[in-house]
């Protein structure tokens, strides 16, 4: 995925505002170049879990789809952890095309951002396959 | 017949349809029905006890079913569902 530095800090400044909670969103692309963040809400509200609005992820998704634009990412951040997803964010990861990207606030000056699909009916050992993010 | 609206996280798993139709007079009949017809739809939403997942959502006519009667919530011919995977996790 290509990602803007722009569009990159938008990711970075949302984990950091929902710090110490876990931030979520979504990226929205063509041809794998990432053209929008949209940021959404953690009804979760806390730094172990997040759930995105059920309504909101409807919306969003349906504004994405209505732009011709396809749904490159689902982001969400975690701020004391590596930038590398969880057993729950592998077992609740239903969206196979979309990538995962995970920002880490671990080291607070120094966000990671990575990216993986997600498989979650895959064999154990396999669900987890990172892809390259070139933020430039 | 209920017609369930298909998002597009699933939308290769019903062969590509939008919205397609499916039997039944409650949400669980309905979504049983739909599985029958599109196994791999049952793979994404369903557990390994093929119970409907905890963290998949479905709405009946825009309405939460989670705050009706569930699986239990009556449908019709009129009636249209929606199921929509969560996008959560947690570290």
């Amino acid at each position: 995925m290509k990602l803007s530095p722009g569009l990159a800090e938008t990711i970075i400044v949302h984990a950091r505002e929902e710090f110490p909670n876990e931030c979520c969103g979504l990226v929205a692309g063509r041809d794998g170049v990432a053209t929008r963040v949209l940021p959404a809400i953690n009804t979760e509200g806390t730094p172990f879990m997040y759930v995105m609005d059920p309504r909101e992820q409807m919306d969003l998704m349906e504004q994405i789809e209505d732009s011709g634009e396809d749904l490159l990412a689902i982001y969400h951040s975690h701020t004391r952890s590596a930038a590398y997803p969880s057993k729950t964010d592998v077992e609740l990861a239903f969206f196979a095309e979309p990538l995962y990207v995970i920002v880490s606030l671990q080291d607070e000056n120094t966000p990671v951002i990575r990216a993986f699909h997600l498989e979650r009916s895959a064999a154990e050992g396999e669900q987890i396959t990172e892809q390259p993010v070139e933020i430039n | 017949m209920s017609t369930v609206k298909i998002p597009p996280v699933l939308r290769q798993a019903a062969g590509g349809e939008r919205t397609v139709e499916a039997k039944g007079a409650n949400v669980g009949e309905v979504l049983t029905a739909l599985c029958e017809a599109h196994p791999a739809i049952g793979k994404q939403i369903l557990t390994s006890d093929g119970e409907l997942h905890k963290f998949v959502n479905v709405y009946v006519n825009d309405e939460d079913a989670r705050l009706m009667q569930w699986t239990d919530t009556p449908v019709g011919d009129d009636d249209t569902l929606l199921i929509l995977p969560a996008m959560a996790g947690g570290q």
